[in-house]
């Protein structure tokens, strides 16, 4: 009996790790477009869901779960180049409020279009044969496709770390959250890292979006709790800490998976009780800055 | 012509809330039906809430819902669920409730500046909606509050019955009036001052010896008071609350609507919340997916016309060398960083 709960907690603790995965990728996007540029992009949640939509179309058009898991966030990522390019760019200079009101302007068109395109009813997303079996892990039978998203969300936060480290773009953007208007002063083009940076959250919203889809269904509404989560996650991670928001991102993915063992009923709350004790004792988050991007 | 015109202007400007009075006590015989006029009263008295934080003080709220749901389900429970057979108790608990939720999620939301507090609005807000989904005793969780009684207003020993929509528009109309008069004396006073000083520049209204924290909670509680009046309003007017009271899309129509109005001015969530629901009535006829109608207005108002409907006729308007009226707070306090 014991034994059955341990492993039965074992599981659902892997499984908060699975959704804290999913959690860390869109709060990373969230994290880096804030940071450089202090914009929130409230269409984040409906870039996740798009990603996942754009995967079920790839799937279809192609046959292969790869090549849409390679394409969709690359989709997904053009659409964020244009958001920037032709939109949000028109509203630097004036109110911070600005961006957050467009995006969330254009998440209601997206999760619309989704909705005339796709159809009201939520559609499933078939993972490959391949990751569709269990593997035995000893102490814990675990879903083999769920083993691959904790896999990609680890390989993808490595590379993501190598890029931010070790090149010289990635230097530009970590200065240029620092002190744009300094890297601007050595002559640096901010505006075209603004655009690579919103692209690449966009991406990684997408990219979290279709890794999602087989675990939770693809369907219109999909992005508007998991954003509002995220929005959580960045709030307790520290806003524009990139350590900030995989720390956050895991301890929610646990913290929600967890309750959802012990107490169903509080899974939905338990996250937002969360934020509170962090804004009564670290109101600038766990890894943030006190003052810093305010 | 142009002189007639600046008269006029000079009127409205002089009595707000007479020409408010006026004009929508002729409202129900323009719109195109007696109930949606009602339901632009309420939703213009929710947007009035929201843009006394958002366009007079700067900070944009992402939950309002939560005040709005917080009146309905006071009201709500009050009267369908302990039994209070006075109307005037049941508004007097919703509105109490709102002002209750908005000191305690305004002291955290206020913890943070900036566009966090735009994030934990919204947070909170959907903490409240998961809270109200699940006591199903007390809210009816995703069923709605149904049950809410029709009772007469009472004034002393007069009981009016409230049964045809044009009375019910009428006793809201006295009401909302009451809360436009609030606002204007809000913002005529020092305390009103104070709250535009923050919107134009919080470091300079800290310098001047304002303690900005209070003052802020404070216009927070204000707006979220507005918000329940009109969310005990609504479950008066619909007998019914709806969890939807409560989610974040309600807290995303008052944003969109005081947007359209023009955050800031005075009648502006009014213009804004009848444009709204006037467009809403006409397009959902034609199409399902007004919301994407919607939302690509929205869209195009934030990036050409950040003043909105009124705001930006008041500009048209205002006679050269006067005093213009206050700008939308999304044109305050731009960002030194950007280009």
């Amino acid at each position: 009996m014991l034994e059955g709960t341990a492993a039965a907690l074992a599981a659902q603790a892997f499984t908060g790790l699975v959704l804290g995965g999913i959690f860390v990728l869109l709060a990373i996007g969230l994290s880096l477009i804030f940071g450089l540029m202090t914009v929130v992009n409230f269409a984040h949640g409906a870039l996740y869901m798009l990603g996942a939509y754009f995967g079920f179309f790839l799937l279809g058009l192609t046959g292969s779960f790869w090549v849409a898991l390679a394409l969709a966030p690359l989709m997904v990522g053009v659409l964020g180049l244009g958001i920037e390019r032709f939109m949000v760019r028109r509203l630097y200079g004036r109110s911070v409020d600005d961006p957050l009101l467009l995006t969330f302007g254009l998440s209601l068109v997206f999760v619309e279009a989704a909705r005339v395109i796709w159809g009201k009813t939520g559609l499933t997303l078939d993972p490959p044969r391949a990751l569709a079996g269990f593997v035995d892990l000893g102490f814990v039978v675990f879903p083999t496709y769920r083993l691959f998203v904790i896999g990609v969300t680890a390989a993808v936060l490595l590379g993501l770390w190598l890029f931010l480290a070790r090149t010289n773009v990635g230097l530009v953007i970590r200065a240029g959250s620092r002190d744009p208007l300094m890297v601007r002063a050595l002559g640096i083009d901010v505006g075209r890292v603004w655009l690579l940076v919103f692209g690449l959250g966009a991406a990684l919203a997408g990219l979290a979006g279709i890794l999602a889809g087989p675990m939770r269904g693809v369907y219109a509404e999909m992005g508007v709790t998991i954003i509002i989560e995220s929005f959580v996650v960045v709030v307790v991670g520290g806003m524009g800490s990139l350590t900030g928001a995989v720390v956050a991102g895991l301890l929610i993915g646990e913290v929600v998976s967890l309750t959802t063992f012990f107490a169903p009923k509080l899974a939905d709350i338990v996250v937002f009780l969360v934020m509170a004790a962090v804004l009564l004792l670290r109101p600038s988050g766990l890894f943030g800055e006190a003052g810093l991007l305010e | 012509m142009r002189a007639a015109l600046d008269a006029v202007v000079a009127q409205v400007r002089a009595h707000p809330v007479a020409a408010f009075l006026l004009v929508f006590a002729l409202f129900p015989f323009l719109a195109p039906y007696h109930a949606l006029a009602t339901q632009v009263l309420i939703h213009g008295l929710f947007a009035l809430g929201f843009n006394l934080l958002y366009g007079y003080t700067g900070l944009l709220s992402f939950g309002h819902a939560a005040y709005y749901g917080l009146g309905a389900y006071g009201t709500g429970i009050a009267l369908a669920r302990l039994g209070w057979s006075s109307l005037w108790a049941g508004l007097a608990a919703g509105v109490g409730l709102a002002l209750v939720g908005g000191a305690v999620i305004g002291f955290f939301c206020l913890r943070r500046r900036g566009i966090y507090f735009a994030m934990l609005t919204l947070a909170f807000a959907q903490l409240l909606y998961f809270i109200g989904f699940h006591l199903k005793e007390w809210t009816g969780g995703d069923d709605g509050l149904r049950g809410i009684p029709a009772l007469p207003l009472t004034l002393g020993p007069l009981a009016l019955p409230l049964d045809t929509s044009l009375r019910f528009y009428y006793f809201a109309l006295a009401l909302v009036t009451l809360a436009v008069a609030a606002l204007r004396r809000i913002l005529d006073s020092p305390f009103g001052a104070v709250l535009e000083a923050i919107r134009e520049n919080t470091a300079r209204a800290v310098a001047c010896g304002y303690d900005v924290t209070r003052v802020k909670l404070l216009s927070f509680v204000f707006s979220a008071g507005f918000a329940g009046l009109a969310g005990a309003l609504d479950a008066l007017r619909l007998t019914v609350v709806p969890i939807e009271a409560l989610y974040w899309t309600t807290s995303g129509q008052v944003v969109i609507m005081t947007l359209l109005g023009g955050a800031g001015t005075f009648f502006g969530p009014f213009v804004g919340a009848a444009a709204f629901l006037v467009l809403e009535d006409r397009l959902a006829v034609i199409t399902e997916s007004w919301p994407l109608v919607i939302g690509a207005i929205f869209v195009l108002f934030v990036l050409f016309l950040p003043q909105g409907l009124w705001g930006t006729l008041l500009q048209r308007l205002a006679p050269r060398g006067a005093a213009r009226p206050a700008p939308a707070a999304s044109v305050a306090g731009a960002r030194p960083s950007a280009p």
